[in-house]
């Protein structure tokens, strides 16, 4: 059964195929108002979060299917000390389609590898959150209409911070990109991650701690949260938390075409200010990810010969 | 020193000087109800010195183990005290119940029953990283 854990599970063919249903999604919404009739997707969300599940949740009610909700490990019979396994084959016999966020990396694997339905990771931990780098990769080629030759930019928290990483690897597939990482030294992208996107690829990238010197440069500045729930020491957290916060000054310095994205929800890190400046991309970057994962649910039900 | 030879078993040899106390215990072989001698820093011409286990009985060994430890040592399989298979072992691609994952938000840390399974991410370097969480494993 196919499922989608981590954006490598998607070839750069089916990347672009989801793009391009997302886009079409958008130009003709009606088209698709009835297409998952009488679906059920299973949101089951062993950690708290807003704005992904209701965004899950959203997408399949404008395909016209329905949803089943699982919030909270307290409700849940996880509490009772069920196992991701034994849910995941529970779950599989009411729904067609499982979206699960869990707090423990690697979850939504062991749920796919048991589920007799597809599973999309709606995030593990700090481990993968791939429907968002869908959102972000839609909003880069609707803002700039291509995904290769752009200098990117990311900044805040590129340690914990699994979305950056996920960025980096979905965007060093393409061609002529180049990487900005602007972050405290505590806080820099972990070597795996250079490693084995940037080195082994040869993708040329800098690494600074000054996001002014460098915000001229950026085609993208993708910004991100110093989540506290990443940190074991709160005394960590608290001391750079507020390390990089952008502002209308520092905007100023940047291209007049730069795509300012973040993956939400923000504290202080963007001013709100910048929010309508026109390139502050981030609720379109919201918007974009309902549509991705409309075009991701369409796939996996096609291809798991439910639709 | 001498060491008796074995009649059915296995000798694995050209183990890296060092290794061989890892392997004894990644193995299991405490547990082996027959002779096990685990033999350390033995002179060898091509290594200079090495360790060697010798098992005289008939047991299943995981070689995956061995290739985890020291990909390069040697599996001599011993019947009627002849040697009748030699085997170099590589370094295996995937790692089941072998080690342990460190990460302590990894699924595996919660729900124990679950495999642990690690994958050869980096040959060059010899890493494994854990299938679920992607966390490298702990050098031995």
């Amino acid at each position: 059964m196919r499922s989608v854990i981590d954006v490598p599970d998607l070839s750069l063919e089916e990347l672009s195929g989801l793009m391009d249903t997302a886009e079409d999604i958008i130009a003709h919404p009606g088209d698709y108002s009835e297409r998952c009739h009488g679906k059920k997707l299973a949101t089951l969300f062993f950690e708290p979060s807003t704005r992904t599940r209701l965004s899950f949740e959203a997408a399949m009610y404008e395909l016209g299917g329905n949803v089943l909700s699982v919030t909270g490990a307290g409700t849940s019979s996880a509490a009772k000390g069920e196992s991701v396994a034994d849910t995941a084959k529970t779950v599989s016999c009411y729904a067609d389609i499982i979206a699960m966020r869990h707090p423990k990396e690697g979850a939504a694997l062991v749920a796919a590898r048991n589920a007799s339905v597809p599973v999309i990771n709606a995030g593990d931990g700090g481990h993968c959150h791939p429907t968002q780098t869908l959102a972000d990769l839609l909003t880069i080629r609707r803002k700039k209409g291509k995904l290769d030759h752009l200098t990117v930019g990311l900044c805040g928290d590129l340690k914990f911070g699994r979305t950056v990483h996920s960025l980096i690897s979905a965007m060093s597939r393409y061609e002529g990109l180049r990487f900005v990482l602007i972050s405290p030294e505590e806080l820099k992208v972990p070597s795996y991650v250079k490693d084995e996107s940037l080195k082994r690829k040869n993708i040329p990238y800098t690494q600074t701690t000054d996001l002014e010197q460098v915000i001229g440069d950026l085609d993208i500045l993708y910004m991100t949260r110093v989540q506290r729930e990443r940190f074991f020491n709160e005394e960590d957290y608290l001391r750079l938390k507020d390390s990089y916060i952008l502002t209308p000054e520092k905007m100023r310095k940047a291209r007049p075409d730069l795509c300012v994205m973040h993956p939400l929800p923000r504290v202080n890190e963007i001013s709100v200010a910048v929010d309508d400046d026109p390139r502050a991309c981030y609720f379109k970057q919201v918007l974009n990810g309902k549509y991705m994962r409309m075009a991701l649910i369409l796939m996996l039900l096609k291809e798991a010969g439910r639709l | 020193m001498n060491v008796d030879s074995i009649r059915d078993g296995i000798v694995i040899d050209h183990i890296t000087a060092g290794c061989g106390r890892k392997l004894y215990h990644l193995l299991g072989l405490e547990n082996v109800d027959a002779p096990v001698a685990l033999l350390t820093n033995v002179a060898s011409a091509k290594l200079g010195r090495k360790d060697i286990i010798k098992v005289d009985a008939d047991i299943s060994v995981d070689f995956n183990v061995i290739g985890y430890v020291d990909p390069g040592a040697t599996v001599n399989i011993i019947r009627n005290s002849e040697l009748v298979e030699k085997k170099r072992i590589d370094m295996p691609e995937t790692l089941v119940n072998v080690i342990a994952c460190k990460n302590p938000r990894c699924i595996t840390s919660c729900e124990q029953e679950l495999d642990q399974v690690f994958r050869l991410s980096n040959r060059a370097k010899k890493e494994y990283r854990c299938l679920y969480c992607e966390t490298k494993a702990a050098v031995l």
